[in-house]
């Protein structure tokens, strides 16, 4: 007995700093985001009851709402597949004996370290003006230049463009999830005459399927969350006519510049709910297409 | 042999290339910070600045107002080694007592740690923000380092993956050496996990050193402001064409990030590739 409480005691000594935290830091502000929801509450005054309003008016009356969850799932879901697919495909092709790969691969992640900093939605900001650089790059293919500032479907996709840039950690971890596959499949599928494209959907493909839920899984939730690129490239505004005005951006714009903070608590209610149903979607759908290893497979 | 070095030369054109394309934009943005600011765009073609010059740097670097680009750099620093301070303290104790003890409730905490790792920060964001204000420290970077000291859901993971790959013999020879619990920690995990902890804090900056959300909800007055907070005014100052000091001021926050990449490369490789932190 005595040797019990005294190993409980350690355990909770070491983690006591989380378990504290999480006490304060999180569970707390749950339980207050959960009530405020239900609330009209500007920060001044006590928090007022009302019941459902607040979700009734996202679904009912507030078009800016719809619309801004609209481009936001547009964004995921043509952001994230586009940033997979370069990672994939930049891995496979990274994935040889060559001397100059890790130079290569330091090249290719450049862009996914700094691009969650404020100085590349700057730049990003700057090479899709009116005379920025892709503009001139379009013309010189013969390509009309395109305002991305003036057309609220360009700018979208201008975040789109800057969020498949950076591929690169994706491209890391299908990388190392390449390299673990046994080189004597490949063998094995040459011998029986098997062509890339049997191999790299016969193989590659279901090895691989692990590393691509996670990668899926992580990036869907990161990629809903996204906030730093519409805040900088837009201003702060979500513009042009809401273009770039993300599910994040519009939750703190009612928060923090309408005070609107039961309203805002309710948005965030609302994209958890979304975020999980998501996540169990590809959870769920996992089950015929990723291939483990331990279970015996085939 | 012919075909085969013709092969291989289209491969490295091919990936060279199109890392070339890929960062671009990169250089682009550090040549433009040597060029007059009227002629970033007039020459936006070209990369080479004509004539070479400096001045947006220093224009950059004397900043907006009354604080210098110095006062963002040094308030970011002071941010990041709390912040880096707290992970490493909270974070190690946590994931040795996670991985390594045994204690009733032990899963269950653990099963909460790895739910707190989905968690949107939207959730609590304002019911945190009103608890700050509520003890009035709203303008501080205590709502922004405090958390800081009690752990961090990524980096306990990635720390208590790492301990469970350490044989546990070292801890039983320890205990027979005469080894209290917070010994092992001391002298056999804490040792061993530098490389984990090297990641821990390669992550930690790259993520505090970016942060601006944070700093926008909390820090109102310019003294306090962090680099991310000094682009952003940059920017929303934006004068007609003061392109230049924006630009140079963009790649001066970018170089302490580059820097420690290019020392620790390894540690954000492997980070990456096998915990699936995000870059």
């Amino acid at each position: 007995m005595q040797t019990h409480m005294k190993q409980n005691l350690w355990g909770y000594l070491f983690i006591g700093p989380f378990i504290i935290g999480f006490l304060a830091f999180t569970i707390i502000p749950i339980i207050a985001s959960f009530y405020f929801s239900f609330t009209s509450y500007d920060l001044f005054n006590a928090p007022r009851w009302i019941g459902f309003e607040n979700f009734k008016k996202m679904f009912t009356s507030d078009p800016r709402y719809l619309h801004s969850l609209k481009i936001t799932f547009i964004y995921v879901f043509a952001g994230v597949p586009l940033r997979l697919l370069f990672a994939l495909v930049v891995a496979m092709l990274l994935n040889t004996a060559s001397r100059a790969v890790g130079l290569y691969r330091t090249l290719y992640y450049l862009p996914s370290l700094i691009g969650g900093s404020v100085a590349v939605a700057i730049m990003w900001r700057q090479i899709f003006g009116d005379d920025g650089i892709v503009n001139l790059a379009l013309m010189t293919m013969g390509i009309d230049p395109v305002r991305w500032f003036g057309n609220p479907t360009a700018a979208l996709w201008m975040l789109i463009f800057l969020s498949v840039w950076q591929f690169g950690s994706s491209m890391l971890i299908f990388l190392a999830g390449l390299k673990s596959i046994p080189q004597s499949y490949y063998e094995a599928a040459s011998v029986d005459g098997a062509s890339f494209f049997q191999k790299f959907f016969n193989i590659t493909i279901p090895m691989l399927s692990p590393v691509i839920l996670f990668n899926a899984v992580m990036q869907t939730i990161a990629a809903f969350m996204t906030f730093v690129p519409a805040y900088i490239i837009s201003k702060g505004t979500g513009g042009p006519l809401d273009g770039t005005l993300l599910y994040s951006l519009y939750l703190f714009k009612q928060g923090f510049e309408f005070f609107h903070m039961g309203y805002a608590s309710a948005m965030a209610w609302v994209m958890l709910v979304i975020i999980g149903i998501l996540t169990s979607l590809i959870f769920f759908s996992s089950k015929y297409w990723v291939h483990y290893e331990s279970e015996g497979g085939r | 042999m012919q075909a085969k070095y013709i092969k291989k030369i289209i491969y490295h054109l091919i990936v060279g290339c199109f890392a070339i394309l890929l960062l671009y934009p990169v250089i682009w943005l550090i040549m433009s910070s040597f060029k007059q600011s009227e002629k970033i765009f007039a020459t936006a073609e070209s990369l080479i600045p004509q004539p070479f010059i400096l001045s947006n740097y220093a224009q950059g670097w004397a900043g907006f107002g009354d604080y210098g680009f110095d006062t963002y750099i040094l308030n970011t620093f002071i941010f990041v080694i709390l912040v880096l301070i707290g992970h490493l303290i909270s974070c190690s104790l946590i994931a040795f007592g996670f991985a390594r003890l045994k204690f009733a409730g032990r899963s269950f905490w653990f099963a909460i740690m790895i739910l707190t790792l989905m968690l949107p920060y939207e959730v609590v964001m304002i019911p945190q923000y009103i608890i700050f204000a509520q003890l009035d420290w709203l303008n501080s970077l205590k709502p922004l380092v405090v958390p800081a000291y009690f752990g961090h859901p990524f980096f306990i993971f990635l720390l208590v993956q790492f301990i469970r790959t350490i044989p546990r013999e070292l801890d039983e020879a320890a205990i027979i050496d005469g080894c209290n619990t917070f010994g092992i920690y001391r002298r056999i995990i804490l040792p061993l996990i530098v490389p984990a902890l090297a990641t821990t804090s390669i992550f930690t900056f790259y993520w505090t050193w970016d942060n601006l959300l944070g700093p926008v909800l909390y820090l109102n007055s310019p003294s306090k402001y962090t680099v991310s907070m000094a682009l952003n005014m940059f920017l929303s100052n934006e004068t007609v064409s003061n392109w230049g000091a924006m630009f140079a001021m963009s790649v001066v926050s970018l170089i302490p990030v580059f820097i420690i990449f290019f020392i620790f490369q390894r540690y954000v490789v492997d980070g990456i590739s096998t915990s699936g932190l995000k870059g």
